[in-house]
């Protein structure tokens, strides 16, 4: 490449990274500034909003349920999916496929959309099982599905399943101590990155709640609102941050390690994990 | 361009003068200065990293030097950008456009130049042709080997009627056999189209089989430039002795003007070598065993330990106790040799060239 | 069913440890397993049956369905209602505009980031930083971009103290260019994401070739990259058009009052607050939803696999 070229393509790439950049910092910047400020004009700023969370009783009842969501749904997901995909990979092979076909399903049905079937079912639900928040589980579970079986697939390729089974198998092993001791250790990560995701789509989740009228955190969030700005904006920042917090450790600590020179593919199978599940990144809102 | 028509003496002068070129802290140019005559195909070998990638880019105008003038057929182009130098170029591999078909491929540069539509595909059928692909003018680049490709490759970039040709290590990604047959392919066309082509290679074969001549680089700087067999013959440097071909490290003492290796006295290349312990650059071929009654340990008697059957020649390792040499003979000579066998050295009296380096270790 | 080694040596592990048991226990294992490695899939399908599939069912029935259970075709014409219309001109239109705003700016922060390192630390953050805010949505995505173009925002109130003030005719962040706006912030990532692997497939020596070959900048761009990239820059847009399109939080955020768009008017129909409740019409216009994005989801699939086989 010739020199012009070369400081012509520098100066886009500055150009575009300082303009999308402010584009995506200054929204969360403008949350912080938000939720410090004083409430009169020109009072000084204050701590108010993210000291008033505590003293929300409906914020703080929401936070439990979506963080006791979120640890049900993610246990929930690994209990269903693992020994399922372990299982059909070891005795089934010829319904992988189907498998994943079911699983990335939730990924072109919108999540507006599904929730008008599960109405219905959530009536059912309520007048003979229970009509506690945490049932949100089984829809979440579903919500989850696309994304954790990604991130379970990509590890269990890595692994050689089969052999591995079969040697524990052969040593005595029984299925449950295969599962247990043999394939969950050798794909932490992947077990890691499953939870992960499903932890932040489940705090961030709305749409599920909110039609099928329960509060959960985003619902709690958007009622607050009306009565105090300051203080649903600092619950937003903190929930947001935590789920940034976790999304960050799943890019870059949670996924499979590489060999140093596979670093390249390793950046283009992020990509591809998150595009394929980026079909309907909209399940979220 | 009928391939007739092209003909040998189209091509032009090429002249790099004194090129410089640094990438930061690390110069991949120390000066350059090479002179391809009209038609000539120079190849340019080197370990990677010697720079000759850098001067084949510099001349097609990718990149631009530091200093030094490129000048093709009289006139000065080193400010010329790439796209109108009107240079021909093959890549390593996979610089098809994978869009389009082997046909539209070599059709590209001449829709590019405003060829008509019918004379192009005249032209590109013409080029197929030439490279023995007619019958895949059709085809995708992920439809065809990687020898098909390359091909194509060269099709499209003759297609323009370029002045010059570069080839930049065309033949690397592709498997030996395809290989030694492509390249052979290459120097044909190139013969008949009689464009002044560079070749850059780090496969010595490569560059002694296809070129004119042979300029042998190291870190930047042009180290010898001659006929393969003088290259491969006359080693002018060290550094070209143990690049091409098989060398043998010996050690010996100069003294005035000659290397004493193991009793037997070899002239210099450089007479002038100061006197002293130096290791001598002795060829395999200038090796030759002899097997008689009068074994008496001493310094050229070893053992052999390997044989090595090339067809017509053969490579022979002997032990000598303190290291071992390589020798390769004519096979009907070598025949009474095999592992255990006591030999006697005989070192032809060619010139050889003392090593820069004596820390190395003997790479036979 | 094969593998019986397992039971073999867990028969002979538990019994006489004498073969012949061992032996004799294979086929008596292997019968009882087979029934066993079926119960290994229930969960699974049990569970996605009734909270997967029965769903599905259910709008599918239901929007073919009277109150009563008899077949109708009547929610279908009830989409052709005028309100329901409009919401649908204003999704394709939120859907459209997001996309081509989110890919342009994608592919050119996509262009930024393969033009780089591979390897550096800018591509890993930009990609790692894309995922997180691809999935940033809903409420609280509504709320950033509230406090800061809202009337009370902290950009919108420095700019008017700096003489410029983009609402000159009132706040448009609330109405269809507020949802235009805050969707491309998770639309752009999005796409640097699914667009990258194909900007990453383009090859230096395609740009080299053209040069070569007598092409310019623009050569290069028309009849190179541009050809090369397209399937995989309207498949990525697509997929751009059906995340929006699906889209709810943050538009039940932002806007309160009415339905605007499809998923607000689903909402609408499905609570009985607003009195309209219409619990078949939500069906159909679910349904609709989900052809929809299956339609353009299938092309961008077929569209990336056009691209697959170019750029490896």
């Amino acid at each position: 490449m010739t020199r012009s070229r070369r400081f012509k393509l520098q100066l886009f790439r500055i150009t575009i990274f300082i303009v999308l950049g402010a584009f995506f910092l200054v929204p969360i910047g403008a949350m912080l500034e938000f939720s410090t400020r004083g409430n009169a004009i020109n009072a000084p700023r204050n701590l108010d909003a993210w000291k008033n969370i505590v003293q929300t009783p409906d914020l703080v009842s929401a936070i439990t349920a979506s963080l006791e969501l979120a640890v049900i749904t993610c246990l929930a997901m690994l209990v269903l999916l693992l020994p399922t995909m372990v299982w059909v990979r070891l005795r089934f092979p010829q319904l992988n496929r189907a498998i994943e076909f079911i699983c990335l399903i939730p990924l072109t049905v919108p999540a507006i959309a599904l929730v008008v079937g599960m109405v219905p079912i959530y009536r059912w639900i309520n007048i003979n099982l229970s009509d506690s928040i945490l049932t949100l589980a089984f829809a979440y579970l579903i919500l989850v599905l696309p994304y954790s079986y990604r991130a379970l697939d990509a590890g269990l390729s890595a692994i050689d399943l089969k052999t591995l089974s079969e040697a524990a198998r052969s040593l005595g092993a029984r299925w449950g101590t295969v599962m247990l001791r043999v394939v969950v250790p050798n794909m932490s990560s992947a077990i890691l990155n499953a939870s992960l995701i499903s932890v932040a789509l489940v705090l961030g989740e709305f749409t599920f709640a909110n039609l099928l009228a329960y509060e959960n955190l985003q619902v709690a969030i958007n009622y607050v609102s009306l009565v105090d700005a300051g203080t649903s904006i600092a619950v937003a920042v903190a929930a947001l941050l935590f789920a940034f917090a976790l999304l960050m450790i799943l890019s870059f600590v949670g996924r499979p390690p590489v060999p140093v020179a596979k670093a390249e593919d390793a950046d283009f199978e992020l990509g591809k994990t998150v595009s394929l599940s980026g079909g309907l990144v909209g399940r979220a809102r | 361009m009928t391939t007739g028509a092209a003909g040998p003496g189209r091509g032009v002068e090429v002249r790099l003068d004194d090129l410089q070129r640094r990438y930061g802290n690390a110069t991949a140019l120390a000066g350059l200065t090479l002179t391809l005559a009209p038609g000539e195909l120079v190849a340019l070998l080197g370990p990677s990293g010697c720079g000759k990638t850098t001067a084949l880019r510099l001349l097609a105008g990718l990149e631009e030097p530091d200093s030094g003038r490129v000048v093709v057929d009289g006139v000065d182009v080193t400010n010329v950008p790439a796209n109108r130098r009107d240079i021909g170029m093959v890549f390593q591999a996979y610089s098809l456009f994978p869009h389009m078909s082997a046909m539209r491929n070599v059709e590209f540069g001449m829709q590019l130049h405003d060829v008509g539509p019918a004379e192009r595909r005249k032209r590109a059928g013409d080029m197929l042709e030439l490279v023995g692909l007619s019958a895949h003018a059709h085809k995708y680049a992920h439809q065809m080997s990687g020898g098909q490709q390359q091909r194509v490759a060269l099709a499209r970039a003759l297609a323009i009627e370029p002045k010059v040709l570069l080839l930049d290590e065309p033949l690397s990604a592709l498997d030996a056999k395809v290989r030694s047959r492509l390249r052979d392919e290459i120097r044909r066309v190139q013969l008949e189209v009689g464009t002044t082509t560079l070749f850059v290679t780090h496969d010595q074969e490569e560059a002694l089989a296809i070129a004119d001549r042979v300029g042998v680089m190291n870190a930047g700087r042009l180290e010898q430039l001659g006929p393969p067999t003088t290259i491969y013959s006359r080693p002018a440097t060290p550094f070209v002795a143990e690049f091409v071909g098989l060398t043998n490290r010996l050690a010996g003492v100069v003294k005035d003007g000659e290397v004493d290796v193991r009793g037997a006295r070899l002239p210099l290349v450089k007479p002038d070598t100061p006197n002293g312990p130096a290791i001598a650059l002795v060829r395999p071929e200038a090796v030759s065993l002899v097997v008689d009654g009068d074994m008496v340990p001493g310094p050229l008697i070893g053992t052999v330990i390997a044989t090595a059957f090339l067809g017509a020649t053969s490579r022979i390792t002997v032990d000598m106790g303190d290291g071992t040499v390589l020798a390769q003979m004519p096979t009907s000579e070598a025949g009474a040799l095999s592992a255990g066998t006591r030999v006697r050295l005989a070192l032809r009296k060619d010139p050889v060239l003392i090593a820069r380096d004596e820390s190395k270790p003997t790479e036979a | 069913m094969t593998a019986p080694l397992p039971d073999t040596t867990y028969v002979s592990g538990r019994g006489s440890g004498s073969t012949a048991i061992a032996a004799a226990g294979r086929p008596i294992a292997g019968s009882r397993r087979l029934s066993l490695t079926w119960v290994g899939l229930v969960p699974f399908f049990i569970y996605t049956g009734l909270f997967l599939f029965l769903p599905t069912l259910i709008i599918v029935v239901g929007s073919l369905t009277t109150k009563d259970g008899a077949f109708t075709t009547a929610n279908f014409s009830g989409i052709a209602q005028s309100y329901l219309v409009k919401a649908f001109g204003a999704s394709i239109t939120i859907s459209a505009a997001s996309a081509a705003i989110g890919a342009i700016g994608g592919a050119l922060l996509a262009y930024a980031v393969a033009t780089g390192n591979p390897r550096g630390i800018l591509r890993r953050t930009v990609t790692s930083a894309s995922g997180v805010f691809a999935q940033f949505g809903g409420v609280t995505l509504a709320f950033a971009f509230i406090a800061t173009v809202g009337y009370t925002g902290v950009v919108y109130l420095f700019l008017k103290d700096h003489g410029l003030d983009f609402y000159p005719k009132g706040v448009w962040l609330y109405d269809l260019p507020g949802l235009i706006l805050i969707y491309t912030y998770f639309q752009i990532p999005l796409m640097l994401i699914v667009f990258l692997p194909a900007l990453d497939g383009i090859r230096p020596q395609w740009r080299e070739a053209t040069e070569s070959l007598g092409g310019g900048t623009w050569h290069y761009w028309r009849y190179v990259a541009g050809p090369l990239l397209a399937p995989s820059f309207l498949g990525c847009t697509l997929l751009l058009f059906a995340n929006s399109f699906s889209a709810y939080a943050t538009a039940a955020a932002l806007i309160t009052q009415g339905g605007v768009i499809v998923p607000l008017q689903i909402a609408n129909l499905l609570t009985s607050e607003t009195g309209r409740a219409a619990p078949g019409l939500a069906k159909s216009l679910a349904l609709a939803m989900i052809v929809v994005v299956l339609v353009v989801t299938t092309l961008y699939t077929l569209l990336q696999r056009r691209t697959s086989q170019w750029v490896r």
